[in-house]
């Protein structure tokens, strides 16, 4: 039935093949439900906070039954007040806490602002790294059905500005757990941003708990004709465009960045430098992106390898419509992809 | 009260309440491609508030706006059509449920976000009070927006430059899934606002004489420039938070607590009323039906049989001139 189920529930399930040892699979959602019980399991100092993670829906289900399993001092909901929230938790992080406060969407974070970047994210550099924040901070970016304008924001761009920060975007179950416990783990503020649509991607998860290290990329498929970054749910749409590219002649690679900051730049250099062409795809609003950030990288230190200019595939700079059709028109997906890479390989 | 206002009232509560129910019967079509919040149960807050409103006043609401759109005078078709995101909406099918506006009676538009509202009512009460008219500016929010900073903030605010605001806040108790408890300690939301200075109270939402008694003598302190007034009315929603789903039992709400609101419908204890006092008959009430059907069924075809925007509209209005 229409929304909250609605569109995720109704995607193709996507399986995305990785070198990843083991054969168990699960869903993105499950591998974040597993890093957040692991973690409340190995460390007593970790705790989550956040309207509804304690209800029956449970934060989408990542959250569920983990307040049963480790009290309500540890796992419990939260009034409306996204601003004081995120400084109660930098206040509980530099207490020596671990708190993962939760916005079950990314639009919410905008209230957050003042706590996230005028304290938490400055607080260990004002004071000369004294003070340590380590908490986490999970966002979950939605689209479809008529999200709108303030509903269904991807701003990972926009917070790429704020120092002190680290942002990740995991695209895979794996790496939703990994980064999870990596995020957890680090001493500093970590935004951890999701997307609704790869809540149900699945892939192989490994039981036990590991890690995989902030600002280490990852490339998804060997390619020479093209780069293609890829950042959260876009690497989906990249992959399939790849595929595509593949039947019409076009060896693509596609970069999944996975940290957005700090970001791998190495493993940009080195691909742009076998294949000159750099196209990268995001889910945010074209300017000011993560894109952009990632167009500005190339024209500083991959200038000499490129070939052509950088395209970036991003929404345009417009607020999210609601209606269908408009939204249909709004979010770039493989075939946008498909055909500004093939323009730029061919032209 | 005048008889005729009392008729009003009753009308407002009925076409909110046929509204909402035919919405919530149409949803399972698929057609209006956006989530919906529905207000039944709590129709008196918006009817006993409005009434006093005159077309110039100013509303601010929430994602749970239907109720307050049609009782603040807002058109019925353009409502549907930008539920169904069409061409001829409110928005033109860019706003969706939760966005509608109608300038013409004084809705500039709603949030999605939560509280955000509170601050732009706070707004355009202070701008009838610079711009030195008597525009009143009411504010809906529900219990959740109390969490908010821009709830106190706003408050403090509006009672120190004495504004033209009446704040009225729809406790139904549930935020989403999360009881009032779980997120607010204190006695009463009412009483924030003696906290800042201003008067509040707390009154039975589902009784529309009592929500009009009070929001009139709100409204004419607003005018008279003796500044706001917060007003909690006790209501209860009786769908759950989001679309048609009914969250009763299991992890929910509980059934005893949902049957005692159901009993306590306020547009039945309304009509009681009405019929004892002799103002509301059969041939009235028959009356009152089909022009609400003729009118929520005009609205329905309306809607459906308009076009939906084309692609070439996406980028507009980010700017206007
Ligand atoms: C700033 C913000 N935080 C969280 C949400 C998610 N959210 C949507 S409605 C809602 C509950 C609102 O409850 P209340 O204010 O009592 O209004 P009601 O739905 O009961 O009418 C929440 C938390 C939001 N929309 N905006």
């Amino acid at each position: 039935m229409p929304w909250t189920t609605v569109q995720v529930e109704k995607l193709d399930n996507f399986f995305i093949k990785d070198d990843t040892a083991g054969d168990r699979i699960l869903t993105y959602k499950d591998a974040l439900h597993e890093a957040l019980d692991q973690s409340l399991a190995r460390d007593p100092r970790v705790f989550i906070m956040g309207e509804g993670v304690d209800d029956v829906a449970g934060v989408f289900g990542t959250t569920k039954g983990l307040k049963e399993k480790y009290g309500e001092n540890r796992v419990f909901d939260t009034p409306i007040a996204e601003n004081s929230l995120t400084g109660i938790a930098a206040g509980a992080a530099m207490a020596g806490l671990r708190p993962v406060l939760i916005h079950a969407r990314m639009d919410f974070i905008l209230l957050s602002l003042d706590q996230l970047v005028n304290h938490a994210s400055k607080w260990s550099y004002m004071f000369a790294g004294q003070v340590k924040v380590p908490m986490v901070v999970r966002t979950i970016s939605a689209r479809g059905w008529g999200s709108g304008a303030q509903h269904s924001q991807c701003i990972q761009g926009m917070l790429m500005n704020v120092p002190g920060l680290k942002i990740v975007a995991p695209a895979t179950p794996y790496d939703a757990k990994g980064l999870m416990i990596s995020a957890i783990i680090d001493n500093n503020p970590v935004l951890f941003v999701e997307h609704r649509w790869l809540h149900k991607t699945t892939g192989p998860v490994p039981e036990n708990l590991y890690s995989i290290p902030i600002g280490k990329g990852v490339i998804r498929r060997k390619g020479n004709d093209i780069t293609i970054v890829a950042i959260s749910y876009m690497l989906v749409e990249a992959l399939k465009a790849a595929d595509k590219l593949k039947e019409a002649g076009i060896s693509a690679e596609v970069v999944d960045l996975r940290s957005l900051k700090p970001f791998d730049e190495e493993i940009i250099i080195e691909s742009v430098s076998k294949t000159g062409r750099l196209l990268i795809a995001d889910t945010g609003s074209k300017t000011g992106s993560v894109a952009s950030e990632i167009a500005a990288f190339a024209a500083e230190k991959a200038f000499y390898h490129l070939k052509k200019p950088v395209v970036r595939v991003c929404c345009p700079d417009t607020p999210t419509p609601t209606s269908d059709v408009l939204e249909k028109a709004y979010y770039p997906s493989d075939e946008d992809i498909f055909r500004e890479a093939a323009k730029l390989v061919r032209d | 009260m005048e008889r005729d206002k009392l008729i009003e009232m009753y009308r407002t509560m009925k076409l909110i309440r046929r509204i909402e129910q035919r919405i919530n019967d149409e949803y399972k079509y698929d057609e209006i491609k956006t989530p919906i919040h529905l207000s039944i149960g709590q129709e008196a807050v918006a009817a006993g508030v409005c009434v006093h409103l005159r077309k110039d006043d100013y509303i601010f609401s929430t994602h749970r706006n239907h109720a307050q759109y049609i009782a603040k005078g807002g058109n019925i078709r353009k409502m549907i059509a930008e539920l169904y995101l069409r061409t001829t909406g409110c928005a033109r099918g860019r706003g969706g449920s939760m966005h509608l506006v109608d300038t013409d009676v004084g809705i500039l538009g709603s949030t999605a976000i939560v509280g955000g509202n509170i601050p732009l009512g706070t707004g355009t009460a202070l701008a009838s009070k610079l711009l030195n008219n008597d525009r009143v500016t009411v504010v809906f929010f529900g219990d959740g927006a109390a969490d908010e900073g821009t709830f106190h903030e706003s408050l403090n605010f509006a009672a120190v430059r004495k504004l033209p605001v009446v704040y009225v806040c729809e406790n139904n108790f549930y935020a989403i899934n999360s009881h009032q408890k779980a997120r607010q300690a204190g006695e009463g939301i009412y009483q924030w606002g003696r906290g800042y200075g201003m008067p509040g109270y707390r009154i039975d939402g589902n009784d529309v004489l009592e929500v009009s008694e009070y929001a009139r003598q709100a409204i004419e302190r607003c005018r008279k420039g003796e500044g706001p007034t917060l007003l909690e009315c006790i209501t209860y929603r009786w769908k759950g938070h989001i679309g048609t789903v009914d969250d009763v039992g299991d992890g929910y709400r509980p059934k005893e607590e949902y049957d005692y609101w159901l009993s306590k419908c306020p547009i039945k204890r309304f009509a009681e009323f009405l019929r004892i006092k002799e103002i509301l008959t059969d041939e009235l009430e028959k009356a009152i039906d089909e022009e609400i059907d003729t009118t929520v069924e005009d609205a329905f075809s309306f809607a459906k049989s308009s076009p939906k925007p084309s692609t070439v509209e996406l980028t507009e209005f980010v700017y206007v001139d």
